[in-house]
């Protein structure tokens, strides 16, 4: 029993020490001219759901939730906005080539049409995130338009 | 007493999930990274080995000797890397077309744009940088999504071909049922279609002649 006591002792000062690790924080006060908002003339529903389902970790200021200040949860999430933003970054979006644009514009056609976006992980505890199949269309006839228009 | 124990007890199982968690994610990123790492390396030498073979096949040609004998930098090397993939698409498999998305990643940077104008020079720039990713998607995704990529991959290696020319005829084909019509390029008339694989191996036509 005392060796439980310790070792349950050992992980909780672990667990509290984790906590003084510094991450990185995704936050910005600004909206670059190159976000995707300016340059495209996105109808105002659209804009909402980007915001809320795709831009905490594809643009460069994340809505943290409390358990950010947790670790290890913030390294967890650190690691998927780093991902995220490599992948596509709303805010940088008029840096890309009309190519890679309507590359990423595919993309996200396909991520969103097979639900692999937003993850699961995520609309998991962000409900509202989540993509309803109206909206699911909504979004990908802009898009295809958009890309069509490119 | 009991209470501080039991508390205890759920922090360090909530503790050790987490922690197990993250750890999982880094470790599968870890053995990602060497998994690439070593199938690139096989897959250099698989095409070393081609690039040799090739030279056989075109005996007394010495430009495409001397292109294929420096096997790097050239549009030839990522033409050749792209025919590969395309026949891994083709064969279903899945693991070697995950190999050679690496090794296509890596003949597109390389690729040596110094001999060309300025304005090409971008186009190239903007073609490679986008086929990168594609490359590097393909290089960790299942066959479906592959696919999807190697169709916006053909069509940068297409525009590419447009810029840099091909000492090889190639054919331009095209399946009418993938995700509403799809091109991919090949060294052969015959139709092998890499985005049904044996599902549906014959689909497809010859469009184009490129040369």
């Amino acid at each position: 029993m005392k060796i439980v006591k310790i070792i349950a002792l050992v992980l909780l000062i672990a667990f509290v020490g984790i906590q003084f690790i510094p991450t990185e924080r995704n936050q910005s006060d600004t909206v670059p001219k190159t976000d995707f908002m300016f340059v495209h003339n996105v109808p105002k529903t659209i804009q909402k759901k980007l915001q809320v389902s795709c831009y905490d970790c594809h643009s460069n200021n994340t809505q943290y939730p409390w358990y950010n200040k947790i670790q290890p949860a913030a390294w967890f999430l650190e690691d998927h906005i780093k991902n995220g933003k490599a992948e596509l970054n709303f805010n940088e979006w008029d840096s890309l080539s009309s190519r890679r644009k309507s590359s990423k514009l595919r993309s996200i056609i396909k991520q969103i049409e097979s639900g692999e976006m937003p993850l699961d992980s995520y609309t998991l505890i962000h409900r509202d995130a989540a993509f309803s199949e109206a909206e699911v269309e909504e979004l990908i006839n802009f898009v295809t338009q958009l890309k069509d228009s490119l | 007493m009991n209470k501080l124990k039991s508390t205890l007890g759920i922090v360090a199982i909530a503790f050790i999930t987490l922690t197990a968690v993250s750890c999982k994610d880094n470790k599968k990123e870890h053995d990602n990274s060497d998994g690439h790492h070593s199938e690139m390396n096989a897959d250099d030498n698989q095409s070393k080995m081609e690039h040799d073979n090739g030279d056989g096949h075109h005996d007394g040609e010495s430009k495409e000797m001397a292109m294929n004998g420096d096997g790097n930098g050239t549009s030839q090397t990522i033409l050749n890397d792209y025919f590969n993939l395309k026949d891994a698409l083709v064969a279903d498999d899945v693991e070697k077309a995950k190999g050679l998305g690496t090794t296509i990643a890596t003949s597109l940077g390389n690729l040596d744009v110094s001999s060309y104008s300025d304005v090409q020079k971008a186009d190239l720039k903007d073609i490679v940088e986008d086929a990168v990713e594609h490359a590097e998607h393909i290089s960790k995704s299942a066959i479906d999504h592959q696919r999807e990529h190697f169709k916006i991959l053909s069509k940068d290696v297409t525009d590419m071909v447009a810029i840099t020319g091909t000492e090889n005829t190639l054919y331009q084909l095209f399946c009418p049922m993938y995700d509403g019509g799809s091109n991919w390029l090949s060294m052969s008339e015959e139709v092998r279609n890499p985005y049904y694989g044996s599902k549906m191996l014959k689909c497809g036509k010859v469009q184009k002649e490129i040369n």
